[in-house]
């Protein structure tokens, strides 16, 4: 079954086109990873699925219906936004309240020992938090909401490799218990290529990759050798990026299935090389994009 | 996990057989659940079962309902033989080519394994 259904989805801010267009279903009980650059629109999905926007044109389901003021919809839905705003004066403990008031499959406990593991202060006002603390708010009232359709934008800022590393671990460890659809948006691939299963990128408002993470690995291959016998295999497969050095060549390659020939030297592409390869290849210009 | 371009549940796969074959999981013994071995190489579970799965359709691994994945019996003795199957395209294969390039023959490669003693 399909939680997320979209359809030709498209938003325009004016003249900007933030979705252009995107058709993706996304099954129960995955771990998606939505991934692109600054600006590709994901934060913009994100936003129409969970009935903060709406569309300009196309359709969009949740559990089968439109998102937008949909109370049915939006109980079973939890969004954690990299920068959420709270009430003046709130507290870390008035944002859990709210959370369980919000949540039906709130889990007080459960909160409240990811509350000891990232050390956060419960009595603390939210404004006082560093910016590390406010992440692991956001964090764990997402974990511990434990909605049926979870959403993370980029729930790591300021948090550091150690506390990171204990959010996939206690995410990984409560989804193999309560399995539940997540959807992961984060620039830091290598740390989760190895907890998502369903892969959606998006550039420029398109879908430039769908398809599970498991068929991504080992879809691209990097050749290294001598010119002419690299130009030889290369011929016939599509080619992601080129790179020369003297004699040498090195072009990225996907659909290679064959990997041996002698001289020649086969490397792997891990997901976020080949999401750099596919976006570059796209052909957008390379410079620092603003989220929208 | 480490990525070596193959599938995560090939490697997870193989990862047990590697227990099996040098005899850290006996026969009739149980596995590690799905749940455990996600957690462990830090992997989505349902890789981690599809792991499992190609072993139980392989003859590797038994399920007992309601407890859990346990060693088949023949386990070890299946993956040896299928092992040695293997054995001149994994390593052989390598082994002559890089001797091939560096001007060395099937002879003195013989040579070589006659003096050969395990390095302590």
């Amino acid at each position: 079954m399909n939680v997320v259904r979209t359809t030709g989805l498209t938003k325009q801010y004016g003249p900007l086109a933030a979705l252009a267009g995107v058709s993706v279903e996304l099954a129960e009980n995955k771990i998606h990873g939505l991934l692109g650059r600054n600006g590709a629109g994901k934060t913009t999905l994100m936003k129409i699925l969970t009935g903060q926007g709406f569309e300009t044109s196309g359709t969009v389901e949740v559990f089968g219906q439109h998102p937008y003021e949909n109370a049915d919809v939006l109980s079973r839905v939890c969004f954690i936004k990299e920068s959420q705003l709270y009430p003046e004066k709130f507290r870390v403990k008035h944002a859990l309240r709210a959370a369980e008031l919000l949540y039906p499959n709130w889990d007080g406990a459960y909160a409240a020992a990811l509350l000891a593991d990232f050390a956060v202060p419960v009595d603390q006002q939210l404004r006082k938090l560093s910016r590390g603390q406010l992440s692991a708010v956001g964090v764990i009232i997402g974990l511990a909401s434990r909605a049926p359709l979870t959403l993370f934008d980029e729930p790591y800022l300021g948090l550091d490799a150690v506390a990171r590393q204990l959010f996939y671990d206690r995410l990984l460890a409560d989804y193999a218990e309560h399995p539940r659809t997540i959807v992961l948006s984060t620039h830091l691939i290598d740390e989760v290529s190895d907890l998502i299963e369903h892969v959606v990128l998006l550039d420029g408002g398109q879908v430039l990759i769908d398809a599970d993470a498991e068929t991504l690995r080992g879809e691209a291959v990097v050749v290294t050798g001598p010119a002419d016998a690299v130009e030889h295999f290369a011929a016939g497969h599509e080619e992601l990026h080129r790179e020369r050095i003297g004699g040498s060549l090195r072009v990225t390659l996907t659909g290679a299935r064959d990997r041996f020939e002698p001289g020649l030297d086969f490397e792997p592409l891990s997901l976020q090389q080949l999401v750099v390869r596919t976006t570059q290849h796209h052909g957008r210009p390379v410079a620092a994009g603003k989220e929208a | 996990m480490k990525d070596d371009g193959r599938p995560l549940f090939l490697q997870i796969a193989e990862q047990i057989e590697n227990s099996i074959v040098d005899g850290s999981l006996a026969a009739d013994t149980q596995v590690p659940s799905t749940n455990e071995l996600a957690a462990f190489h830090r992997i989505n579970p349902a890789t981690a079962a599809k792991g499992i799965n190609q072993l139980v359709a392989d003859g590797i691994l038994y399920k007992r309902r309601g407890i859990g994945m346990f060693v088949a019996t023949d386990a070890r003795a299946q993956l040896l033989e299928r092992r040695r199957g293997d054995f001149t395209r994994q390593y052989l294969a390598p082994l002559m080519a890089e001797a091939a390039k560096l001007g060395m023959d099937a002879e003195e490669i013989k040579k070589l394994i006659d003096i050969w003693e395990p390095q302590r």
